[in-house]
């Protein structure tokens, strides 16, 4: 009988180690996440792009030797009802030259909303090249009922970019994040 | 089914009426339940299948609308692959294992019993939402956000709850089966010396304690996206629609395997005992189905080809589904071998065994192309891939299940099926599937894509084919019903052996096998 | 028994067949497509010779495997007296059958992966187009350096009535549009994908391309067509109710018509604002927003304009479309933050707008308000600060 209870012991033992395993899978699917992310970066999966980067003039030379042309496009979510658009739609320039552009956007609607823009840049290969040291991307953007604003976008490419990339495109999608915000208590109304 | 005999007498036998299936912990009782359920999804999820061919039997909206179409493929998808094909295989191995390994019973029967009477629960919340205001589940069973997060109908909350649900029945279910495959068996049995049913569903189990839990994770985070304002799915809140698809599939692509090594196992009994030849190559098939399971964790992104990865990614993923090909050639291989040079006899358990064989490869083949990204670019979301997983799932997962049903059915209930009826079933089974999915590789290579209501003139004739095909199919099943249901009343009296090319343990009881067996382990030299 | 099943088989076998014949006059068609489009560009020519040779392949191992197989099944038989050997293993064997395929498998990853490297060459396009995957619609907008930009929705344009078996099915049914994709021929053209609110997936099999379009992301794909002519494809991912009804078709023109075609879209986009300041009756209106109502809200909305609640609301006697109308105003051009109703405001022109706010409120189910906005208020709303 006593050998019956530690069989049983032993058996209850490999159970509680193989549940184990399987929550330490559940938290592994969370993994997958940030692993994902990772991922992307060193990738240029989904084409995209880092965050705020500091512009050093050592490592920033000009490359004069080749140009690259940049395109801009916006568009909006479906439920998304802001104008924008980017106020040049490509500039060429030099590998390592700072550039700047500027985006237009306006709430035409009766209510101050939040917008959230998410980049996207093709080709994938050219997404780990592109550097963006200010970008209206970084932060929610906060429009008053018809409020408009100018948003500034200032970026390099890396004088390392593959060689056979010539053109590239940004393109920013513009998220109706309104409710979202609200919802993590920050303050909306006008002031 | 299986009652007390009085040659067992220091055994107490079943409870009498509900109770004894409510309380059960024998694992004979809670295989047969498991069995029955997963039979009554089968129809269910049969009858879903025949609301879309019906639909489909010609062009222009007949009988249901798009949305409800929508529904109906994602109920179908869900019920079938959880509700029939993955229970059936757990009631299989319910029955099974033990019997196979000289076991008495599963290693942790209380739980056993739970996670059994979970799955009722969950594919009644699952069907419930049918009868909702919002309708069904619409967005297909692979359930891609942001479809099912951001622009899901409200029952959307009740499909993640009835996931977790069969999560966790599945998760109890492979650590009991693991626990009983690696502590209970009789002296002599060597892993090496096991049943290859045993060996696959031991390789299974170890898969669905792997990705199950992911499955449960990527619900979760739908979960929260719709009711807790995260983003993982959600490109504004810095998340990623793609990511979905990732953690999806790294579940979903086991998952198809879990929905068929336990097949490769059912198949390799049957062919050996039919042939009266020992299965060819028991070593190498050990190899080919670990190499199979290893290989189904890095090959999930070939479900994505056409979502945009970089050339690296397309061309590893390309080349690690294509070795997947090997491994499965080699199956297939030793099953002819095994058949080369035996003594065949052609019982209804035989002629699904065969079936599988001929019609699985055909579905390796498709697989294979479809593993050729640029070629894929043109398959994916077809009715190529219709009939591809079809194949592999209907003439592959579905037929082993009927062939084990067959093949064991005399040693569960004491009496022999009726063999003519059965051979009936088998025929039309066969005629039925192909011509319901060999017409869909046409459509898919034509033009058609998946998961639509209607479609254009030039795909009407196989469709109609196809439907023709579906409902052949689909009432010769009620066939099999009868035949199971006549066979669990009575018939000829089984014997211990039942087939006389039958080896193992399962055939040295009698039939039908008693509640209680080998209380005392047998010894194997 | 047996034989009485074969014959109950056979017989099986012709009926199916019989009706597969009989149904191919009755809906007067020829013989359907089987296999896979060649398609008329190099990479779909490419794509369509990796997919006759995997295929060659997979015959060539059927033959052998089944042929094996077969053999076995005749030779062996137990009632024919067949007695098993014993023999259960064979290293030679089982090392031959697990390198041949290894060997063949290399064979065919050589092509594929030229091929597909192929496809990842976007560079040196001469024109791009965004294509944007909407519920249930594409929208086309061809991108240029000055800002000079075509943009314009493509539509399913099948009559509900032919897809409700109420009318005769059109040749083209399903797979046409009200207006389709324009590109010139022998020229590289550059696709850029993506989505404003599911994932979509644009797929045309002349072209062997098939790329999700991702909301928030762009993917890349492109094109050399060879051969002017209309291609046809569809949506290729579950998108919705309306998945099955957002086709795709692209019309390959001569250099020389493209050109023509682009200058008379421009002018056309700039005709609309004089349009816009034009005097318009409500009658011109109603029948300028019916069209749009079928094109852009029927689907949820309903002919009838009772919806499919609770997802999609009836507007036929809701307060919106039958209050104040600057409530109706703001929520066709703004939307509805948290459900599928789309902001139109930035989609359509203010023609359409105020067409589709009139019909709605004039003439759609049992609404009849009596009041109209016309195009000039419309923009005036666009524009105004508040």
């Amino acid at each position: 009988m006593a050998e019956a209870d530690t069989h049983q012991r032993s058996l209850g033992r490999q159970a509680a180690k193989l549940a184990l395993y399987a929550l330490g899978m559940f938290g592994f699917g969370f993994l997958l996440v940030p692993l994902y992310d990772v991922f992307c970066e060193v990738t240029g999966l989904n084409g995209k792009t880092g965050g705020k980067y500091q512009y050093e003039q050592a490592q920033a030379s000009v490359d004069e030797s080749r140009a690259v042309t940049m395109q801009f496009t916006a568009n909006n979510n479906a439920a998304m009802p802001w104008e924008v658009r980017p106020m040049q739609h490509q500039v060429t320039f030099h590998p390592g030259e700072l550039v700047q552009v500027t985006f237009y956007a306006r709430n035409p609607t009766g209510q101050r909303m939040v917008a959230q823009a998410v980049p996207s840049v093709v080709p994938f290969k050219s997404a780990d090249y592109l550097h963006k040291t200010e970008c209206f991307c970084f932060t929610q953007q906060i429009l008053d009922a018809g409020e408009a604003v100018e948003m500034p976008l200032i970026f390099f490419v890396d004088r390392a970019l593959p060689a056979d990339v010539s053109k590239m495109t940004l393109s920013y999608t513009l998220f109706d994040v309104t409710q979202n915000f609200a919802a993590k208590g920050k303050a909306l109304s006008a002031n | 089914m299986a009652t007390g005999h009085g040659h067992d007498d220091h055994h107490h036998g079943p409870a009498k009426g509900i109770t004894r299936w409510l309380y059960t912990t024998n694992h004979k009782d809670i295989g047969t339940m498991y069995l029955v359920f997963s039979l009554a999804m089968f129809l269910l999820g049969g009858t879903f299948a025949l609301v879309i061919r019906a639909e489909l039997f010609q062009p222009g909206l007949q009988f249901v609308t798009p949305n409800f179409f929508n529904q109906m493929t994602t109920m179908h998808g869900l019920v079938m692959v959880f509700g029939a094909v993955m229970p059936a295989f757990v009631g299989l191995a319910n029955w099974m294992i033990p019997m196979m390994i000289g076991a008495p019973d599963m290693a942790l029967p209380r739980m056993n019993n739970w996670s059994f009477w979970i799955l009722p629960f969950a594919f009644l919340m699952l069907s419930s939402t049918l009868f909702m205001d919002s309708g069904a589940p619409n967005f297909g069973w692979t359930f891609y956000a942001p479809l099912s997060t951001t622009y899901a109908p409200s029952s959307v909350t009740f499909f993640i709850f009835a996931v977790h649900m069969m999560g966790v029945s599945s998760i109890m279910g492979s650590i009991n089966i693991i626990a009983t495959i690696q502590n209970l068996r009789a002296p002599g049995m060597t892993y090496m010396k096991m049943p290859l049913f045993v060996w696959t569903w031991l390789i299974t189990a170890y898969l669905l304690l792997a990705v199950m839990p992911v499955l449960a994770g990527v619900v979760t985070m739908m979960l929260f996206d719709i009711h807790f304002g995260t983003s993982f799915f959600s490109a504004a809140g810095g998340g990623d629609p793609v990511l979905f698809q990732h953690v999806f599939w790294f579940f979903g692509h086991p998952e198809v395997y879990i929905m068929i090594l336990p097949a490769f196992g059912v198949v390799s009994e049957i062919v050996s005992t039919f042939s009266r030849k020992r299965l060819f190559g028991y070593d190498s098939m050990v190899y080919a189905t670990s190499s199979i399971a290893f290989l189904s964790f890095i090959v999930w992104a070939h479900h994505m080809f056409t979502t945009g990865m970089p050339l690296a990614g397309e061309l590893f993923f390309m080349y690690a589904t294509m070795l997947i090909a090997v491994p499965t050639g080699v199956k297939v291989f030793n099953w002819i071998a095994t058949m080369f040079k035996g003594s065949i006899s052609f019982e209804t358990p035989m002629l699904f065994a065969i079936a599988f064989v001929v019609l699985f490869t055909m579905g390796g083949f498709t697989g294979l192309m479809l593993a050729i990204s640029p070629a894929d670019f043109q398959y994916q979301d077809t009715y190529f891939v219709v009939a591809h997983f079809h194949y592999v799932l209907v003439p592959g997962a579905v037929f082993s299940i009927m062939a084990a049903t067959y093949y064991w059915l005399p040693k569960w209930t004491g009496n022999m099926y009726d063999e003519n009826l059965g051979r009936l079933h088998f025929w039309l089974s066969f005629i039925g599937i192909n011509v319901l999915f060999f017409p869909q590789h046409f459509l898919g290579l034509a033009g058609m894509p998946r998961r639509i209501p209607d479609y254009a003139l030039q795909f009407a004739d196989f469709n109609m084919l196809s439907s023709i095909g579906a409902f052949i199919f689909g009432f010769s099943q009620l066939l099999f019903v009868f035949i199971v249901i006549k066979a669990a009343r009575g018939g000829k009296k089984a014997t211990a052996e039942v087939w006389d090319g039958s080896h193992g343990l399962e055939w040295t009881v009698p039939s039908p096998a008693p509640y209680h067996t080998f209380s005392t382990p047998p010894v194997i030299k | 028994m047996l034989p009485t099943i074969k014959k109950t088989v056979n017989k099986l076998w012709s009926g199916v067949a019989l009706t597969l014949l009989a149904a191919l006059p009755a809906l007067g068609l020829a013989a359907p497509q089987m296999n896979m489009t060649q398609g008329v560009t190099d990479i779909s020519r490419d794509t369509y010779g990796l997919h006759m040779t995997i295929i060659w392949v997979c015959v060539a191992i059927a033959v052998i495997v089944y042929g094996v197989l077969v053999f076995s099944l005749i030779k062996y038989r137990k009632s024919k007296g067949a007695v098993p050997a014993t023999f259960y293993h064979s290293t030679k064997a089982e090392i031959v059958w697990t390198l041949i395929p290894f060997i063949i498998l290399i064979a065919m990853a050589i092509p594929a992966t030229q091929v597909l490297t192929a496809t990842y060459d976007t560079s040196d396009a001469k024109l791009d187009v965004l294509i944007t995957g909407y519920q249930w619609r594409w929208q086309y907008r061809y991108l240029s350096g000055d800002g000079q930009e075509v943009v314009f929705f493509s539509n399913l344009s099948t009559p509900q009535e032919q897809i409700d078996n109420k009318a005769e099915k059109g040749e083209h049914y399903l797979l046409e549009v009200d207006e389709p994709l324009v590109i010139p021929v022998h020229t590289k053209v550059r696709f850029l994908l993506t989505a404003a609110d599911v994932i979509h997936s644009w797929w045309v099999p002349a072209f062997a391309i098939k790329k999700d379009a991702i909301p928030g992301f762009v993917n890349e794909a492109w094109v050399n067509v060879n051969e002017p002519g209309i291609y046809r494809g569809q949506c290729a991912e579950l998108c919705g109710q309306q998945h099955g009804f957002m086709p795709i078709v692209v019309k390959v023109v001569e250099q020389a018509e493209f050109d023509a075609w682009l200058a008379e879209k421009q002018a056309a986009a700039a005709a609309i604002a004089e349009l816009t300041s034009r005097e318009w009756t409500q009658e011109q209106l109603i029948a300028e927003g019916q069209t749009t109502y079928n094109t852009f809200c029927v689907a949820c909305h309903q002919p009838t304009g009772l919806g499919l609640p609770p997802a999609f609301p009836a507007l036929s006697g809701s307060p919106v479309a039958t209050g104040p109308i600057e409530k109706h105003i703001d929520v066709v051009l703004h939307g509805r933050a948290g459900t599928a109703m789309a902001a139109y405001g930035a989609l359509l022109n203010p023609i359409q707008l105020a067409g589709v706010i009139t019909f709605e409120r004039n003439a759609l189910g049992s609404n009849r308000v009596g009041d109209m906005v016309t195009p000039a208020e419309i923009l005036q709303a666009q524009q105004a600060a508040q």
